[in-house]
This record gives C-alpha cells, structure tokens and sequence, in this order.
C-alpha cells in the first residue's frame, strides 16, 4: 500500500520538475537580464511560496480551485473533475509551491554567464535563441540541474498544500507525507519510521548531490 | 604590541553584542503568559463548544482555563509525551481508554461528555432535500467530504452510514477525506465538495443545508473526557462537565449528552 503513495510522489514531483524547468527558464532569464523597474516585484512574488507558510498557499488554493469560483468552474467545464482532490491539482500546487527553488538557481546560473560572452556572439551575427541555446544553455548546465533535482526533492517533501487541497485519495493523492501523517497519527510507527527513514536519507543525498555540483562549479 | 588597542576593542565590542543578545532575550521571555488555573486539551470538534464551557466555568469560579485544540491522534501524543494538560476532551472513547490502560489518567478519571451526531450536509439545499440515500445517489454529487476513518471517530461512523447504506464502488469513488471532520466540513463549506458527512456540532446556522442521519445507520460518536492531573480546579471543572449548565451548553451546541449523570449532582 505505502508503495501506491511513494509512486505518486515520485510521478508528482517528475512532472512537477519537467513543467517548472520549462516556466521557470524564460522567468530566470528575464529575472537575470532585465533592467526593468518591475524586477524586485517579480523577483519578491517568485520567492514568496519560501516564506509563506503551505497553509496560506493551501487555504488560498482550496478557495480558487471551487468549482464555485472561476477558475474552479473552467476547470470542471474542460474536465469532469474539480482541480481540488485530483492529481492535477496538485500538479499545478506543487509548481506554484516549489517555483522558487527552480527560479532561484537558473537566475544565478543566466547571471553568472558573463555579458560579454552573449554580446561577443551576438556581434558575431548570433540571432538571440542561437545564443540562448548554444551559449547560455551549456555554460548553465549546473544551475539547470540544480534547479531540477531541487524541484524535484523539494516536491516530494511537500505536505501542508496538499493536506489542504488534496483530499487524502490513495493513489491520487495520498502522497508519501501524506501517507506518514496518516501512520503517526494512527499509531503506526513501523509505517511512519520506514516512510521517514526514506525521505531522510533521499534528502540528504539530494542535497549532498548539490553541495557537490555547486563545489564542482566554484573548481572550475 | 601593535595589535592590542585593537584586540582590546574587538573583545569590547564582542562583550557589547553578548549584553544586546542577553537583553534582547531577556525583553522576549519577559512577557510570560498569565498562568492558567486549568489546561484543557480539546478535540478540534468541540473546540468552540469548550470555550462556551470555559465562560460558563470561569463566571462560575472565577478559575482561569486555558484551551488547546488539536485532532484527538494529535493530542493522544502530546499527552503520552508529557503535554502538560490537566484535562482531555477526546472525540472519542478509544483513546480514553488507551490512556487508562497506559496508567495516564487519575482514579474515577473518565467519562462520557458528549453524544456527537452525523448530519448530511451540502451547499444546495436542492441536493439535501432529496434525504440521504437520494442525496448520494445523485449524478450532481462529484465528492462526498468525510473525516479520514482511520484518523477520525466522525469519519469511523460516516464509514458505518456508507456500509449500511450500501450504495457501492461508485459512491467510495467520490469519497474526499479530510484529515478531522472539521476540514472535511471546510471541503463542503469552501464548495470544493458537494456533499459532506460530518458532525452536527458543526452545522448550526446552516439552516435548510443539512439534514439528521437516521441513528440506527451508525452508533453514535461517544466523546470522553479523562483526568490527566488530580488538582482542586482540574476535578472542579471535571465535574462540572455533568451539571446542568453544562449539558445545556453542550446540548444546544447539538451534541446528545450522556442518559445519567457519572456523579450525582451538586
């Protein structure tokens, strides 16, 4: 049973990270080569899911995702479902929930390639995409994958969104988290200590996965 | 020799931080709370009918109480780990008497304080008109909100009203579980479900959304108290919870109270 809600949060936080790398690669380029007086705003929005406690972001989503309000309503129209309770609505929690930690670490990256590299190629007739992908995208390698496995795992530890949206479906919603409240509070500490015991040592790998790139990074 | 002014000023400024950081801390512990007479640990469900107690109880006895809500699993824990509560109003009986058996409660320290009832309730009035089995049968209903079984006794006997009703695969499909019966009620309050079962403590004011589930479908929620610490104001308000002030509260809050008293009345 407790593999039903591993799979799912593995599955939430792959496709969590495939759409937040394609929202947030235009965002952080933008965010990292923009002069506009709009920046620090956008800049302050993009980071609020890291300060904003999960039950602002859930109570806020639980209300949106009403059927009886509009974006609720569109969605129920395209779909026969409501966007609360399903796994796309959490898809679309987790994204909001973890854009910073995709954000944060291309914005650096994009920043860190100097400006004279891109206008280098640029003058060498360069058309502004050919620069993106074949100048930016490699020397940004690091920050890509950085952004990936920190979206990744930053997913998989999410629990007071979706304990606020999610309705506690197995295998649609009933995540790892999710799974691990559900043990503790029923007293069942084999279940709790497994469950925990993985996303502890899943995330100290991810994380010393980073250390090790960003020290690789500062090598070169 | 050359470095001395400058060590000296280093450690006087070092020794300046330290006396900021002391005062700093000593200004933030300063403002302790006003110390409780009695602290009542409540289960979410019968947070505000507790309150209502407390006025009652501290008009009475002029004894300060303190409340602490949380899920009745949550507070259990908190209790075994030492939570420093002289009372526990549980939603249930099972974790009384858990803590009987674990040694946690003092002599003659349990007993029922409330009957807690099951209601239907919806956003459409339409939908609730149609009376239960019609209501859950019905092509509008797309989630029925319950409290999560395993976690909740509200949702353990929404779970006994599904099974005795029988409806079906089709009817456990659209089954949302919140984690206590007051976020299930929130699912059906916020419009994210139809349809939820929950408890009628919950739905006063809600006229003409809610409807009684009939008795014989579940057994009723027996909400227990239990005695963690034996002191004059902790068994004053202990006893309390049977005198008629009390059941009145209670009662108008729509929970049955116990047929006979624990202990006879003042």
């Amino acid at each position: 049973v407790i593999w039903a809600s591993v799979w799912l949060s593995l599955k939430l936080a792959g496709l969590s990270t495939l759409i937040l790398l394609v929202l947030a690669t235009p965002l952080a380029w933008w965010l990292a080569t923009t002069r506009a007086r709009l920046r620090p705003v956008v800049e302050a929005i993009t980071a609020l899911p890291l300060v904003l406690p999960p039950t602002v972001l859930g109570f806020y989503l639980l209300i949106l995702m009403s059927p009886e309000m509009p974006l609720g309503a569109l969605w129920a129209r395209l779909s026969d479902s409501t966007l609360s309770f399903s796994f796309a609505g959490l898809l679309v929690a987790s994204v909001i929930y973890s854009l910073p930690f995709a954000v944060q670490p291309l914005q650096g990256a994009f920043q860190q390639v100097a400006r004279g590299t891109t206008e280098a190629a640029a003058t060498l007739g360069a058309g502004r995409w050919d620069v993106f992908l074949s100048i930016v995208m490699p020397l940004s390698r690091r920050g890509f994958l950085i952004a990936a496995v920190m979206s990744f795992a930053h997913t998989v530890g999410e629990f007071g969104v979706v304990l606020m949206v999610g309705g506690n479906i197995p295998g649609k919603t009933r995540v790892i988290s999710i799974e691990i409240f559900n043990a503790v509070e029923t007293l069942d500490y084999a279940t709790a200590h497994r469950l925990s015991a993985g996303l502890l040592v899943f995330s100290f790998l991810v994380l010393t996965i980073v250390y090790l790139l960003n020290r690789q990074g500062r090598v070169q | 020799l050359h470095f001395a002014p400058q060590t000296d000023f280093n450690v006087r400024m070092a020794g300046f931080g330290v006396k900021i950081m002391v005062l700093v801390a000593t200004v933030l512990l300063a403002g302790r709370p006003a110390l409780a007479d009695v602290t009542v640990a409540v289960a979410a469900n019968f947070a505000t009918t507790a309150q209502k107690l407390e006025t009652v109880f501290t008009a009475k006895t002029d004894q300060q109480v303190v409340i602490v809500t949380g899920s009745t699993g949550q507070l259990y824990a908190q209790i075994r780990n030492g939570a420093p509560y002289d009372l526990f109003l549980s939603a249930d009986a099972a974790r009384i008497a858990r803590l009987e058996t674990d040694g946690a409660l003092r002599p003659a320290g349990r007993k029922p304080y409330a009957l807690g009832r099951l209601v239907l309730f919806g956003n459409d009035p339409k939908l609730i008109a149609l009376g239960l089995r019609q209501a859950l049968q019905s092509a509008a209903l797309r989630h029925l909100a319950v409290a999560n079984p395993a976690l909740a006794p509200y949702g353990a006997a929404a779970r006994q009203v599904l099974d005795n009703l029988a409806l079906g695969p089709e009817l456990d499909a659209k089954l949302v579980m919140g984690a206590n019966v007051g976020q299930a009620f929130g699912f059906v309050r916020s419009g994210n479900a139809e349809l939820g079962l929950v408890a009628r403590g919950q739905v006063s004011g809600n006229d003409g959304r809610w409807i009684e589930v009939p008795r014989d479908l579940y057994s009723p929620v027996r909400q227990e108290a239990g005695l963690l610490r034996d002191t004059p104001v902790s068994r004053a308000f202990f006893a309390f919870l049977d005198s008629d002030a009390a059941r009145d509260v209670i009662r108008a809050a729509g929970y049955d109270v116990p047929a006979c008293k624990a202990e006879p009345a003042e």
